[in-house]
């Protein structure tokens, strides 16, 4: 990357993404490597997720990145019929909270998925993903049954 | 001891899908009730807090435009936005800056025109309210938050679609009352079962079209006065006996749970306290039905009902205007429409109504005190405001 260039690669995360540039800009290339993380504090090991650049705990600003991994259980979901102006031609398509104990996960269950199929309290493990459109997004996919 | 702080003047324009006109006009029709109601003169006005969510129109800082409109210079204005609570946190500003001695009348306008924009590209604003980092970039939108609260909520007491409906139902039996609401027709639960009829129609599921309340433009005037001026300029002052208000993680993940909404339970906890008060003494309440979920969870956050119990409060019937505890017999937003920064204003000017004994058609019986409930966002900022009679 060019000197003075901003890192914009936030602007990739999504069907829209409405911001192109944080402090964690990292979280895009690991999704594209396979990888959906999150952020826990060098100094206090407050865990983040959502991951953020700054610890509102300990005032650091020392960030490590950790890995989403292990399943979680389905907090609640609801599948949209109507969507927002630059969603509409993804519906029907179901957005999710997972709680995975120490943090939860915002975000889409994979389509494929019968919506008669979902439960709340259900395992679901989030797994990187495209979105219809080509840009980097991560779905959540039925746990491999035990 | 709380200082004695009245609210002497209300008004709100009709409530309707398009005002056919700007933001400076539709406010002088709430702004001119206010006006007439409280009998003031425009010099009378000490300062002006103007409320509304952004991005609906294209004004920028109208609290300038506004207070110029309504020939309220050179007295100080400044904007206010807690998105739909934006005109409840008006009032509690205007609380604050009579209550410190600044100012001995404050006017608190709210307003929104949303027709100038598609429903789909008020969906994306709205969507816009939450982040716009984490969440907006997967789709979401407002009836889809609170048809994940529904889920939750359904999942964990055995709440039905049917027990929401029959709050709809509600809604339309007082909203055909209200002359100006938006929606006026009787709403049945037959048309709910009905997946081809408008109101069955899935919209964010479990929440069909009848579950959510519709974009309006309209506007709201409260005006603000300490004791000495309340009692002078006003037969039937009512006083504000309690403010709270609360916020809480903009993204799902940072909750705890999606049963209730916390910063209700915290800003009615606030209020209760220093209105010295409980829930029981609440005679009559306007809470933010933006969808029919919303005033299940009220029900319960407010302590009207215990957890999971908010169906057999509407089930029995006692949020009717006859029944223990009534709720939005004005029709609510479901009925009323909703008019972002405008709502708080108008749920406001309905019990102040009341206290006055001035509520025609749906007046309850002697009320002593009354609650507004008014929420921003999916639970990211919440309001309580008790109002009373003494």
């Amino acid at each position: 990357m060019a000197k003075n260039e901003l890192d914009t690669r936030f602007s990739e995360f999504g069907t829209v993404s409405f911001a192109s540039v944080t402090r964690v800009n990292d979280f895009i290339g690991h999704l594209e490597a396979g990888k959906l993380t999150g952020t826990r504090c060098a100094k206090c090991a407050k865990i983040f997720f959502p991951p953020r650049a700054q610890c509102c705990e300990c005032f650091s600003s020392e960030m490590e990145w950790f890995e989403v991994c292990g399943e979680g259980e389905l907090v609640s979901f609801s599948t949209l019929q109507y969507a927002p102006t630059g969603f509409t031609e993804e519906t029907p398509y179901t957005i999710a909270l997972v709680d995975y104990k120490d943090y939860k996960v915002f975000g889409r269950i994979d389509g494929s998925i019968p919506p008669e199929e979902l439960s709340v309290g259900m395992k679901l493990k989030a797994v990187p993903s495209r979105t219809s459109n080509g840009h980097l997004t991560y779905l959540f996919e039925r746990s491999p049954a035990r | 001891m709380n200082k004695k702080i009245g609210i002497i003047g209300v008004g709100q324009s009709a409530f309707v899908r398009t005002y056919p006109g700007s933001i400076r006009e539709l406010v002088f029709e709430s702004f001119r009730e206010a006006m007439q109601d409280a009998g003031l003169a425009r010099t009378d006005i000490g300062a002006t807090v103007v409320c509304s969510a952004p991005e609906y129109d294209k004004q920028r800082s109208p609290a300038g435009v506004i207070a110029e409109y309504l020939g309220l210079n050179p007295q100080p204005t400044f904007y206010a936005e807690t998105l739909c609570s934006s005109s409840s946190t008006g009032l509690k500003l205007a609380y604050s800056l009579v209550a410190s001695g600044l100012h001995d009348v404050v006017m608190v306008i709210g307003f929104q025109i949303m027709s100038q924009l598609t429903s789909a590209e008020s969906q994306e604003r709205m969507g816009r309210g939450a982040d716009i980092l984490w969440e907006s970039p997967f789709g979401t939108m407002m009836p889809a938050y609170y048809a994940m609260h529904a889920r939750a909520h359904m999942a964990k007491y055995g709440t039905t679609p049917e027990d929401l409906a029959l709050i709809r139902v509600k809604a339309a039996t007082y909203g055909q009352l209200n002359p100006l609401a938006v929606y006026r027709k009787p709403v049945t639960l037959e048309q709910f079962s009905d997946p081809a009829s408008i109101l069955g129609g899935p919209v964010a599921i479990p929440l069909r079209t009848g579950d959510c309340c519709a974009n309006a433009d309209g506007s709201s005037c409260l005006i603000v006065a300490c004791e000495e001026k309340a009692r002078a300029f006003s037969k039937k002052p009512v006083w504000i006996k309690g403010v709270g208000a609360a916020s809480a993680p903009v993204n799902m993940a940072g909750r705890d749970r999606l049963t209730g909404l916390d910063v209700a339970e915290q800003a009615a906890a606030q209020a209760y306290r220093m209105a010295g008060i409980t829930a029981a003494d609440i005679d009559v309440a306007e809470v933010h039905d933006c969808f029919t979920i919303a005033e299940l969870m009220a029900y319960e956050n407010l302590g009207f009902a215990k957890p999971g119990e908010g169906r057999d409060l509407i089930g029995s019937k006692a949020t009717y205007k006859e029944g223990s505890i009534p709720v939005n017999i004005d029709g609510g937003l479901l009925s009323k429409g909703h008019p972002i920064g405008a709502t708080g204003g108008s749920q406001v000017r309905t019990i102040v109504l009341q206290l006055r004994g001035e509520a025609g058609p749906i007046q309850v019986k002697a009320p002593v005190f009354g609650l507004i409930h008014n929420i921003g966002g999916v639970g990211l900022y919440g309001n309580v405001t008790i109002l009373g009679v003494d």
